[in-house]
């Protein structure tokens, strides 16, 4: 406390102290301690250097820390010193002038372990209160990274002559933390705990678990400690637990049996007994019984013994925190942060479940567009998903500005798979109306030939579609949700879509036409719509928007040849589940599988295959009860 | 009486009297020319690589008989053969390994516990995936009979689970094709999983390797599976043939044609289909079964989507609605595949390009493949019928 009264009063005075003054005068005051410091000795002396305000004090104790002081031996005074060339090169303290001595007529300083803790510790001080600002902010870094209860005063004191509003709220923070787990009195700590209640921030969390920190004891009383509760384990584990801490003897394993049993054949028997029959537990146990009972071996622990051991102790789980009012205060805190961080949990699944909807309603819009207006399957679908990520990539290869370069490539990919898209509705589609499952099979050929390409073309290694510089890092909300910008874009992204496409579909003549083809192809040539046309419009639109996807997809995830089967089946899931031939169905089924998926991979964080199967096989169970989707058409569209 | 039977069945049925009798030449063929017997003039792998081909073109008569007799475009009967892969692959694994853990053993004074042994073995099979115990799945593969009904119980079980789902909630077409490629896929996304119990995307190996005759070489073993495989394939396309003709052939071709109008006539389509589905799903189960022993390896990436969907490639290029359309589609575009992705086919010097068949063999199927479709649906069976027709 002394100490850091002494502090503050430098602060104070700090324009005094700036008046050039030398350290040499008040060093040698201290000749003593400063020559042969002791740990229990040099406190006054670190006082004293610091109470001075000099500004030469902070330099002195970091040579002294690291021991590059020296005294002089004829007069006693200290100089820092390195070995140079022909003996040591002095520096003097306070004029900085440097000369070269015979090492013999100097003597090193070498202060011990303990007395280097202390001088670091009044370094702190010094750092804390230092007029440099990044100074400062890495001492509260360091500070931060190993809470040192030493420092509580040192910090405590530097709060209020602190400039820098960040950094005041920072050390603040950090004394909050202190006197929570180190604070003098439990009052004072419960009433740090409290504030911390609510606070979801990890270092937050950390603090109130190392408060809570338990560790396990056995004793047959009542134990004398602050106890957290009894601890229930499995028969094995507590004895093992009972035997690594009370000198208990340990269960045999059969391992050592057979060993033991092993050890003490005499002429293929054991105790009696063929070698050769002691293929069972049960026998060799029997065999190992004998042999202890002659001596040979120690006994075994028995069932019984387990159970009687288990019997009288009892294994509890106590607070290394003596203090039960302050453990109740910091669990009842670390209760609270934990309603707080599921629920932001909760908040952080939502969105990365809604940014995964965005990505599978872009991959899988085209399709289904083409698959409601024609009731054919495009298989090679992903590819141009694919053929739109390598348009990005191939446009970043000639634009070297990211932000350019994106803004080209969104229209060109949209332009290079309209037109594969007409190309393979001409070519290849429009030959089998009448034949989906053909169409299905044909687009495939044409999605291995297309996949075959890209490799042949670009290679098997990935590419990178770089995102522009303002599309990186992340929006963070706190500590646990936080989503990155990237996917905010694709949101938007899939947002823009759904409206653009809601447009073309309800308010233009195209779309109109469209509708009319989709519900009833003869009737609406009847009427003087061309739907041959129409058919080719629509599945370049599907095949243009895959496009666009593709750029969207890259961005984030690599650009390969087969990126487009990773989203394929993905994609028809989305159709089918939401129904075919609605934009509003396929927005549901990408909510659906999307949610789904990030809700299964919740559960079980470690494995996003088995998050995948899941998600697929109740998705087949869906399909049972809804086998036209969730949103299904009625009437004459519905088929069939 | 059933000689009788048989005797009027091929003799209505002129072209699986030509099939049996060409499958039988070449196997006897391959089988005087083998190491085996002595001339060497094909080799083991060469035996191997036939064998397999065999098994290829049982799944494809299956994949026929669904799709093309019925039309169901399942993509999924790959899974079913892996499926058959797996269950005798766990036994060939099991057996294999207790061989070796028992030669280990065998050097302790004391013999072994039946519970130290299984713990060997199952750190010997599991060590890869960082399991030391037996899931559940493998309680039965101490047994080589209890494993072959697995290969005929769990692809037929999950067939016929899988089918009366989709069937009674009357999936059909496209829906149905995309409904079966997902259960492939998620089989798949299972297998690969290191905790299914099955080694993850380590997959089973060492297949080759028969328990019981490890004295055996592997030229011997080859023909004897090569045997069997043309064995299996004949009775499965007697199998087929016998399906496929007759009242219930007609009753599949025509749930094929139109559905709707057979289920009007007062059939039970669902069950007509769930028999076929079902059948060939057991059918492609032992295809699988007899196929990785001879591969020595079997993974989960042999059962991903695409298989299945080349196994419907091979049956569109060979023809649909003939068994022997599938058997020529199977054996001319694996046989081509393998010759053109195997790196022997000579490159293309184009002078400004040299087309490399490895990089372009795929975008050539592929191609073809879309010709095929929209020019010959017949596929290449469909040239016999012609020439047949003009003699």
């Amino acid at each position: 406390m002394l100490r850091a009264l002494l502090t503050v009063l430098t602060l104070l005075c700090l324009p005094a102290a700036v008046l050039a003054q030398d350290l040499q005068p008040l060093l040698q005051e201290n000749q003593a301690q400063i020559a042969k410091p002791s740990r229990k000795k040099v406190g006054p002396v670190l006082d004293a250097l610091v109470g001075s305000g000099l500004p030469q004090a902070q330099e002195f104790l970091e040579k002294w820390q690291g021991k590059e002081v020296y005294q002089r031996q004829e007069d006693g005074l200290f100089f820092y010193a390195v070995k140079g060339d022909g003996g040591l090169v002095l520096t003097d303290i306070d004029s900085g002038e440097t000369a070269t001595i015979d090492a013999k007529a100097m003597k090193q300083i070498k202060p011990n372990g303990g007395v280097r803790k202390a001088i670091g510790e009044a370094l702190v001080q010094f750092q804390l209160s230092s007029p440099d600002l990044t100074r400062r902010q890495e001492a509260v870094t360091a500070l931060a990274r190993n809470l040192d209860p030493a420092q509580l005063g040192a910090l405590e004191a530097s709060i209020s002559g602190e400039t820098d509003a960040a950094l005041k709220a920072r050390k603040e923070q950090l004394v909050t933390y202190l006197t929570a787990r180190f604070g003098d009195t439990p009052e004072t700590r419960i009433a740090a705990i409290n504030t911390l209640s609510g606070d979801i921030r990890v270092e937050t969390r950390a603090v109130l678990s190392q408060i809570l920190t338990t560790k396990t004891l056995s004793t047959q009383s009542q134990p004398d400690a602050n106890v957290a509760g009894t601890l229930s384990l499995p028969r094995e584990e507590a004895y093992a637990l009972l035997v690594e801490t009370q000198d208990l003897p340990a269960p045999l394993t059969n391992d050592v049996i057979r060993k033991a049993l092993e050890a003490n054949i005499e002429g293929g028997k054991v105790a009696g007994v063929s070698a050769a029959s002691l293929n069972t537990i049960a026998a060799r146990n029997t065999a190992y019984d004998a042999l202890a009972a002659s001596g040979k071996a120690p006994a075994r622990v028995s069932e019984s013994d387990i159970t009687q051991a288990l019997a009288t102790w009892t294994i509890y789980e106590v607070y290394e925190d003596p203090d039960p009012a302050v453990t109740a205060a910091a669990k009842a805190a670390q209760d609270a942060v934990n309603t707080k961080v599921a629920v932001s949990q909760t908040a952080d699944l939502a969105l990365d479940a809604l940014s995964l909807t965005s990505i599978y309603f872009l991959a899988a819009i085209g399709l289904a567009i083409t698959f409601g207006v024609m009731g054919v399957i495009n298989m090679a679908h992903g590819e141009f998903i694919m053929m739109g990520a390598y348009t990005g990539y191939v446009v970043q290869l000639f634009i070297p500005n990211y932000t350019v370069s994106l803004i080209v490539a969104l229209p060109l990919a949209f332009a290079v798979t309209f037109a594969a898209g007409v190309a393979m509705e001409r070519l290849v589609i429009r030959w089998l109306y009448n034949r989906p499952l053909e169409t299905l099979l044909a687009t495939f050929g044409v999605s291995i030939a297309l996949q075959q390409l890209a490799k042949n073309i670009f290679g098997t290694q990935a590419r990178p579609l770089t995102s522009p510089g303002w599309l990186d890092g992340a929006l963070v909300f706190n500590d646990v949700i936080q989503i990155s910008y990237i996917r905010i874009a694709i949101f938007v992204l899939a947002l823009l879509f759904l409206a653009l496409l809601l447009f073309i579909l309800k308010r233009t003549r195209l779309g109109l036409e469209t509708r009319a083809v989709t519900q009833n192809p003869r009737m609406a040539a009847s009427m003087g719509i061309n739907p041959d046309r129409i058919k080719m419009l629509t599945f370049g639109l599907g095949s243009g928007i895959a496009g666009i996807a593709g750029v969207a997809i890259g961005l984030y995830a690599k650009v390969t040849s087969e990126m487009g089967s990773d989203y394929i089946v993905q994609s028809f899931m989305t159709v089918v589940v939401g129904g075919v031939g609605n934009i509003w169905g396929t927005l549901a089924g990408a909510s659906m599988i999307g949610t789904l998926q990030k809700g299964i991979e919740w559960l079980n964080p470690s494995n996003t295959l088995a998050a995948q199967t899941y998600m697929i096989l109740f998705i087949i169970l869906f399909i049972q009860f809804r086998p036209k989707g969730i949103v299904a058409l009625k009437g004459r569209a519905a088929g069939d | 009486m059933t000689k009788a039977l048989s005797k009027t069945f091929l003799i209505r049925h002129p072209s699986t009297l030509w099939v049996l009798a060409s499958l039988g030449l070449f196997t006897l063929i391959v089988s005087v020319l083998s190491e085996a017997a002595g001339t060497g003039l094909i080799s083991t792998s060469f035996v191997k690589t036939l064998g397999k081909t065999l098994c290829l073109c049982l799944i494809a008569i299956a994949m026929d008989v669904v799709w093309g007799y019925c039309g169901i475009l399942s993509l999924g009967h790959f899974a079913f053969f892996g499926i058959g892969g797996y269950a005798i692959g766990m036994w060939l694994m099991y057996a294999r390994t207790e061989a070796i853990v028992a030669q280990n053993l065998s050097a302790n004074l004391i013999p072994p516990t039946d519970s130290e042994i299984s713990d060997a073995i199952a750190t010997q099979i599991f060590g890869v995936v960082g399991a030391s115990e037996f899931p559940a799945i493998w309680a039965f593969s101490h047994s080589l009979t209890l494993q072959l009904l697995m290969v005929l119980l769990v692809p037929g079980l999950l067939a016929l689970v899988f089918g009366w789902l989709a069937f009674r909630s009357r999936v059909t077409g496209v829906y149905l094709s995309i409904l079966t490629q997902a259960m492939t896929l998620a089989l798949a996304l299972y297998l690969f999983q290191n905790d299914s119990g099955l080694r993850g995307n380590n997959g089973l190996s060492g297949l080759q390797n028969i328990p019981g005759f490890e004295a055996t070489s592997q030229a011997v073993i080859s023909l004897a599976f090569f045997w069997a495989s043309a064995l299996a394939l004949a009775l499965g396309y007697l199998l087929f043939a016998w399906v496929t003709a007759g009242k219930m052939g007609s009753v599949i071709r025509a749930i094929r044609d139109d559905e709707a109008r057979v289920r009007f006539l007062g059939y039970q389509v669902e069950s007509y289909k769930l028999f076929v589905f079902t059948l060939t799903a057991v059918v492609s189960g032992i295809a699988g079964a007899l196929y990785y022993p001879q591969a020595g390896i079997i993974n989960p990436a042999e059962i991903a989507p695409i298989a299945s969907i080349y196994l419907a490639v091979w049956v569109a290029i060979g023809g649909r609605g003939k068994l022997y359309g599938a058997i020529i589609g199977a054996v001319f575009v694996s046989l081509l595949s393998s010759y053109f992705t195997g790196g022997s086919a000579p490159d293309i010097n184009l002078g400004f390009y040299v087309i490399k068949w490895t990089d372009w063999w795929l975008v050539l199927l592929g191609l073809s493949f879309v010709a095929v479709t929209l020019l010959f649906p017949g596929g290449i069976a469909s040239l016999f019928d012609k020439l047949a027709r003009k003699q």
